[in-house]
């Protein structure tokens, strides 16, 4: 029976075995390759998507357990959290090989969300579990800084 | 250091032989008419090269070649065709930069693009002289592109303002070129785009002058130049192999063996192909490939896949037993000479005091993000790749072999790679050729995508070679240093492959390049390497022998000094005669980290214990020193600071510049910290990040402040060269905060653990 679920604010079905990680869902049959694949563990973040806003690693989330949700990919981010995001990534060149990081933006973008000031330390929670291998660690967090700043306090 | 020459390594071996021999002139000459409506430069100049090789300290005459490195369109783009694969370390924006400062280009007009694989004419330099090698690596991208690209950019800029001139009817002499306008005094302008089919049919002139390093505007300066491909990146949508759809394309996962040298002795299938979606189990060399619709669907057939394997040729041993036969065999009966000037072993004798040093090294994996991936396609007479090569030639050539075609017949389409460090160099081409080897084992009947999963990587071989140093040196009464033996042990990078070519005297050099008595001064000096000879896989990661040689010379030095009683600083400077770049850094990286100034070094009031510690060391053609401020609570080090100076000549793009020496600290604080491949009877103890832990970011050092040495000479290596010097910087950190002295890595802090009072 074909799950279905709202990836990017577009309803989908999909007639696959509901144990497929959503990862595989996403890329290999919708065709959003901007999630990537890292570890398949959840231990690198590669593949962070935000369901129902949550960041989820979608690696070994089953596309079962999206059923009825709405899914954020990369290629669907929006709002202003994720703009900013989006925004202070370019602005500060964090990107180098650049694979981790749309993994890295759904993280940083549903802290962002969360939390418009967060410090260090919420940026070291929040961040941890998404590997870079070539170390632009110190350009997240200023880009993520950046990024609050960028945005009005919420009171 | 001269870089041996790959491509003379290389001409016996017959994969490349052929591919040399059938690239003839005429197929440059393609290249120059395919700009269509635009202008693509073909340049023939073999003053660049001539140039680029003098720069790289290379004898040898260039032939004449040309290089299409340049395209206009009329939507005024300018698209900078780069011959090296983009891997993180910046060449899509640094190479770009090159050709916009000397055609005077806007930066919001540049573009960059892969090259085919091609030679001569994308041929690295670095590699030798006759361009018949594609490849990155050694860092060596904007070295061995540096003249080429300044004169391609500087031919198109002089055809652009032939073509106003030409159009205006006025002296090309009175056209000037600024942000991509091309302007006249009499107030006409033109765009590039307007003049690029112009100009695309003028004859190439004979010489063109290059700017003045005076005159730069763009290259070296503070004003970021944006990198180009920071959108795409941070928007998901920048294609990597994995990424790669094709209609009809199955992917494939290998079960490949349990133990490295092991082999296929039988294949139960049944299972596999039960799974629904798995279309095809084939035997290949490397194993046996499970094909399906989906990634999930050739995993899960792969879990159901069952192989009996021979191991009677596998290596059984295990790292414990490796390290106990290094120390055995170092220095011994079949150890070849390194370095020998003076009598170390008398001067050890009569020296007032010797001190003794044993290293060990592991294995590491280079785990980059975007695990190997590949997809081939086969088709009559042809065959076409896609994937983040990193020896595009080299891969061509294999992929050429595997597919029973020749080199001309491949199509190699080289995408951005997720991380590299080395793994997609190697002179197999191992994900490669798998994924031609099952695209033919199926038949060509569907193009193939190979993806390897993390614990296929992770477990996968072609690791950092385990190593081991033994150090005995020797200081006079007054503690100068007086003599260094030195005995290196691991497997050959080179030996057996067909790089063998490039070692001298029996001896490969990145088995110990960076060697303390090559950049020290040392009256005495006696080093040898021994090969060992181990049925693991090994490859060149992230600054190669310099892993292992930098942390022995920099952590044996600072002790020396501290026997001596010498400043850490004023005791390296003594031995740096000899190196006035390594000393400038040195003393740099020392005044802008307040080495002068007292630092509250050992334990803290809340038990924690501080140090400071500082290492310089000189590789691919630069140096780098770091200071590095910790802190150890309860076993635990963590890196407050970095201060880091870099000599690497014309910083040609300085935001990229520091990016690389961040990136190579992190990614040296990973092997210091965790990074360790082991294995026990000859199977890898790691499958993924669990287990093989790598640096996140609350582990990066807050503080990283990059001081870049102004320089006028050429540009030299930046992606590989802010790597070795860390981790003996924080080694020696450590030895102040806790008198620990670290002899392995990554490093065991148990004793500062029991240091908690």
């Amino acid at each position: 029976m074909a799950i279905k679920l709202t990836v990017n604010n577009q309803p989908q079905e999909l007639d696959v075995d509901p144990e497929m990680p959503l990862l595989w869902a996403l890329r290999d049959h919708l065709k959003l390759t901007g999630t990537k694949f890292g570890c398949g563990m959840a231990l690198c973040g590669a593949c962070t998507v935000h369901i129902d806003g949550q960041p989820t690693r979608s690696c070994v989330t089953p596309v079962s357990a999206a059923a009825g949700k709405t899914v954020t990919t990369i290629e669907g981010l929006s709002g202003p959290a994720g703009k900013a995001i989006q925004d202070a990534w370019v602005g500060i060149d964090v990107p180098q090989c650049g694979y981790c990081q749309s993994g890295q933006i759904m993280s940083a973008s549903a802290l962002l969300a969360a939390n418009g000031r967060p410090t260090d330390a919420d940026i070291d929670a929040a961040m941890s579990g998404n590997i870079c291998r070539c170390a632009t660690y110190v350009r997240i967090r200023a880009a993520i800084h950046k990024a609050a700043e960028s945005l009005p306090a919420k009171s | 250091m001269h870089l041996p020459n790959i491509e003379d390594s290389l001409a016996a071996w017959p994969p490349l032989a052929r591919l040399v021999r059938n690239v003839s002139r005429r197929d440059f000459l393609k290249f120059t008419t395919i700009a269509g409506s635009g202008l693509t430069l073909g340049v023939a100049v073999p003053a660049v090269a001539k140039n680029g090789l003098t720069v790289l300290g290379v004898e040898g005459t260039p032939g004449d070649y040309s290089t299409p490195f340049v395209r206009i369109d009329p939507d005024n783009t300018v698209t900078v065709i780069c011959k090296h694969v983009e891997a993180g370390q910046g060449v899509w924006t640094g190479l770009p930069a090159v050709v916009a400062e000397e055609l005077d280009a806007s930066w919001s007009q540049m573009r960059a693009e892969s090259s085919p694989a091609q030679v001569p004419t994308y041929g690295n330099f670095a590699f030798g002289p006759k361009g018949n090698v594609q490849g990155t690596g050694g860092s060596t991208s904007m070295a061995n592109s540096w003249d080429q690209l300044r004169h391609a950019g500087a031919y198109a800029r002089a055809m652009l303002v032939q073509a106003a001139a030409n159009r205006w009817k006025v002296p090309a002499s009175e056209i000037t070129v600024s942000e991509g306008v091309v302007s006249h005094s009499s107030g006409k302008k033109a765009t590039f785009g307007e003049l690029a089919a112009a100009a695309g049919k003028l004859p190439i002139p004979k010489d063109v002058k290059l700017k003045d390093p005076s005159q730069f505007k763009l290259i070296g300066s503070e004003k970021r130049l944006p990198r180009l491909d920071s959108r795409s990146k941070s928007t998901g949508t920048q294609t990597f192999a994995i990424d790669v759809m094709l209609p009809d394309m199955m992917t494939a996962m290998v079960l490949r063996p349990p133990r490295f040298g092991a082999k296929v002795q039988s294949i139960d299938s049944a299972a596999a192909k039960a799974v629904p979606g798995v279309v095809d189990v084939v035997q290949i060399p490397r194993g046996v490939a499970v094909v399906a619709r989906d990634t999930w669907s050739a995993k899960k057939g792969r879990e159901a896949l069952k192989v009996t394997w021979d191991e009677s040729g596998a290596e059984k041993r295990g790292t414990d037993a490796l390290f106990k036969e290094y120390r055995q065999m170092s220095g011994g009966a079949s150890a070849v000479k390194v370095d020998d000037k003076g009598d170390a072993a008398g001067a050890l004798k009569t020296a007032a005091k010797v001190l003794d040093f044993e290293f060990e090294f592991p294995y590491l994996a280079h785990a980059p993000m975007e695990p190997l991936t590949a997809v081939a396609k086969l088709s009559p007479g042809k065959c076409e790749i896609w994937a983040g090569c990193q020896f595009q030639t080299i891969d061509q050539a294999n992929a050429a072999q595997a597919a029973g075609l020749r080199p001309d017949q491949v199509t190699i389409n080289t995408l951005a790679a997720g991380g590299t460090f080395g793994r997609r160099a190697n002179v197999e081409s191992d994900y490669i050729v798998e994924a031609v080897t099952i695209a033919k084992a199926t038949g060509g009947n569907y193009p193939v995508r190979l993806i390897w999963t993390r614990e296929d990587d992770i477990t996968g071989g072609r690791y950092r070679p385990a190593t081991y140093h033994h150090v005995q040196a020797g200081l006079s009464q007054d503690g100068k240093l007086v003599a260094v033996k030195q005995d290196v042990v691991n497997q050959s990078i080179m030996a057996g492959t067909p790089f063998a070519g490039m070692m001298k005297d029996g001896v490969d050099p990145t088995s110990v390049e960076g060697g303390t008595t090559e950049q020290y001064e040392v009256p005495h000096a006696h080093v040898t390497w021994t090969q060992a000879k181990v049925g693991v896989p090994i490859l060149w990661w992230r600054s190669v022998g310099h892993t292992h040689t930098a942390f022995v010379k920099e952590v044996v030095v600072d002790e020396l000094a501290a026997a001596a009683g010498k400043d850490p600083v004023a005791y390296r400077l003594s031995l740096l005669e000899k190196h006035p770049r390594s000393a400038a850094v040195l003393k740099l990286a020392a005044e802008k980290a307040g080495w002068d100034k007292p630092f509250p070094t050992g334990k803290a009031a809340n038990g924690s214990f501080r140090g400071r510690g500082i290492a310089v060391h000189e590789s691919f053609g630069s140096v780098v020193a770091h200071v590095a401020e910790i802190t150890v609570t309860d076993g635990t080090v963590k890196v407050d600071r970095v201060v880091t100076a870099v000599d690497c000549g014309i910083a040609v793009t300085p935001d990229v510049v520091r990016a690389q020496m961040q990136s190579g600290i992190g990614y040296g604080l990973s092997a210091a910290l965790y990074g360790k491949i082991s294995l026990t009877d000859g199977r890898v103890d790691q499958s993924n990040f669990h287990q093989y832990r790598v640096l996140r970011i609350n582990e990066m050092p807050r503080v990283i402040e990059i001081y870049i040495v102004p320089s006028t000479n050429a540009p030299s290596g930046v992606g590989e060269p802010g790597t070795p010097p860390i981790a003996p910087a924080v080694a020696n950190a450590v030895r102040a905060a806790t008198g620990i002295h670290l002899r392995k890595l990554p490093f065991d802090l148990a004793a500062a653990k029991a240091m908690k009072t």
